[in-house]
């Protein structure tokens, strides 16, 4: 079990998105596991152990926010290739364009002001 | 399961005032005008009240605060907040306490301003890492997301979920107090401010001010009352999950367990139900819920609303008072879902009266498709 006072399955996270790595976790039987979780869902073991995604993925849901004042943003979820789900978005294309089955490819977003660095996906070359 | 059919009915329900209430009016003045409106419609008074269930998203102790302004002790209360369903899941927890003997008359309670104060500051959101670095729209781009699926496995069309939205447009034009009061075709809806792909603004509730309040007693008690009890017949919980991006199916909610337990504590099946209340916070979610609570097919929805097939003269009566789209949506809705649901199987709904109503269901949603509550009234006829 992770010593909560040392250390946050977030705070694990985020270091790893300040490398440009987008980590998950497994459980003992091979499981992916996202978010990160101080114990597996389920089985409630502390048999996690943190991993380096290869960053492909597959759009699997869509959809394009629109707010005053603002040009319209993706707003997608992701299934990653290693068998987890998780929201991200999908750039360097007119957000309707993006499409349920489209091959993605993780590009770490930097750091803002009071954000640290997060994943989001951008089209993967030759649709891989 | 240890809920008796039966064995307890909603006896008092009540609207407070809706739509826009004047400035600094809280949702704690709210719930108790609604309660005492719910006291007044069965014949009973504060004195006779020893359960309190209330909830709202203004503040994080609501039962007390009620009860505080009420100057009443219940004997039992719970403050069960799982959104828009949390007081199907009260009616559920208040049959419970009145079957075991803890509580007598229970009143259920809830009240918002967001209209008045704006929808950021009624209801704030946790930040979350995994999801809001995104910027969705919560919660519509979530229930969009799980409309793109939707269209994507099952052909579902904008078009479709427009027609739920007309509907509930025809059927707010013959409720007085829905907040809607003009005509709306397909093309508008389908023409309105997009806010997150494929919903328009009209594809989303409205934002208005208003509560509620329902008051259960057992059975017996409920005889003895001024109105015909709206009995409870069946009811039925599920929660599946607080985020979108941990929804284990998008086209998949838990309703499909809540009414399993619903319909089976009824002893009921679809057929017998002559009037919906399917809370509608987004076009998708009716259609959903047609197809988890049985009524269609899975991804048949859409085609099942199309048509007119909801709207009045159509061929299943839903969200006769109009709906969390086009009648009143004080952020979580279900309350008024329920009333909706009793006053039908009491014939009091005038105009939008279905016909020889003895059977209704009203389903409540909550978070993000994440929690679903059913619950199933009928009147004597259908004890």
């Amino acid at each position: 079990m992770p010593d909560l006072k040392k250390q946050s399955p977030l705070g694990v996270y985020i270091e790893h998105c300040k490398k440009g790595e987008l980590a998950y976790q497994v459980t003992a039987d091979g499981k992916a596991v996202f978010y990160p979780r101080a114990v597996a869902p389920g089985t409630g073991s502390d048999k996690l152990e943190w991993r380096v995604s290869k960053g492909l993925g597959t759009v699997h849901a869509t959809t394009v926010v629109h707010a005053k004042d603002k040009q319209p943003w993706n707003v997608a979820l992701i299934d990653v290739d290693e068998g987890f789900r998780m929201m991200s978005r999908v750039e360097d294309i007119d957000p309707m364009a993006v499409k349920i089955g489209m091959r993605v490819k993780v590009r770490m977003h930097s750091a803002e002001e009071k954000q640290s660095p997060y994943p989001v996906f951008v089209p993967a070359e030759g649709g891989k | 399961m240890s809920r008796k059919r039966g064995s307890v009915a909603v006896v008092g329900a009540a609207e407070s005032d809706l739509g826009l209430v004047a400035p600094d009016t809280s949702p704690t003045d709210l719930m108790a005008q609604a309660t005492l409106r719910a006291l007044d419609d069965c014949g009973l008074r504060l004195s006779d009240v020893d359960c309190v269930f209330a909830t709202h998203s203004q503040s994080r102790m609501a039962v007390l605060e009620l009860c505080e302004y009420l100057r009443i002790n219940p004997r039992y209360y719970d403050s069960t907040t799982i959104g828009g369903s949390s007081f199907m899941s009260h009616l559920a927890h208040a049959q419970s306490a009145i079957e075991n003997g803890d509580a007598e008359v229970a009143v259920i309670a809830y009240g918002s301003t967001q209209r008045s104060i704006t929808r950021a500051a009624a209801s704030s959101r946790v930040f979350n890492y995994y999801e809001t670095p995104y910027r969705p729209f919560l919660p519509g781009s979530a229930y969009a997301l799980a409309a793109s699926r939707h269209m994507h496995q099952y052909g579902t069309t904008r078009e479709q979920l427009a027609e739920v939205a007309v509907a509930a447009r025809k059927w707010a034009l013959m409720n007085p107090v829905a907040w809607e009061k003009e005509p709306l075709t397909i093309e508008q809806v389908l023409n309105a401010r997009m806010v997150s792909y494929p919903f328009t603004v009209r594809d989303c509730c409205l934002v208005t001010d208003g509560g509620g309040a329902i008051v259960i007693t057992s059975a017996v008690r409920a005889k003895s009352l001024g109105k015909k009890p709206a009995y409870v017949l069946g009811v039925g919980e599920s929660i599946g999950h607080a985020n979108i991006s941990s929804m284990p199916d998008l086209t998949v909610t838990a309703a499909v367990e809540s009414g399993k337990q619903a319909f089976k504590m009824a002893g009921l099946r679809q057929s017998d139900v002559d009037m919906l209340s399917l809370y509608d916070a987004f076009t998708i979610t009716p259609i959903l819920f047609l197809e988890d609570l049985g009524f269609c097919p899975k991804g048949e929805g859409g085609r099942f609303v199309s048509n007119g097939a909801i709207a009045p003269g159509g061929k299943l009566a839903v969200n006769t008072s109009g709906g969390g789209l086009s009648y009143c949506h004080p952020g979580m809705y279900g309350l008024l879902v329920i009333i909706e649901a009793v006053r039908q199987v009491r014939g009091e709904c005038g105009a939008r009266q279905v016909k020889d109503c003895e059977i209704t269901l009203a389903h409540g949603n909550g978070g993000v498709l994440s929690s679903e509550c059913t619950v199933i009234f009928g009147n004597d006829a259908a004890l």
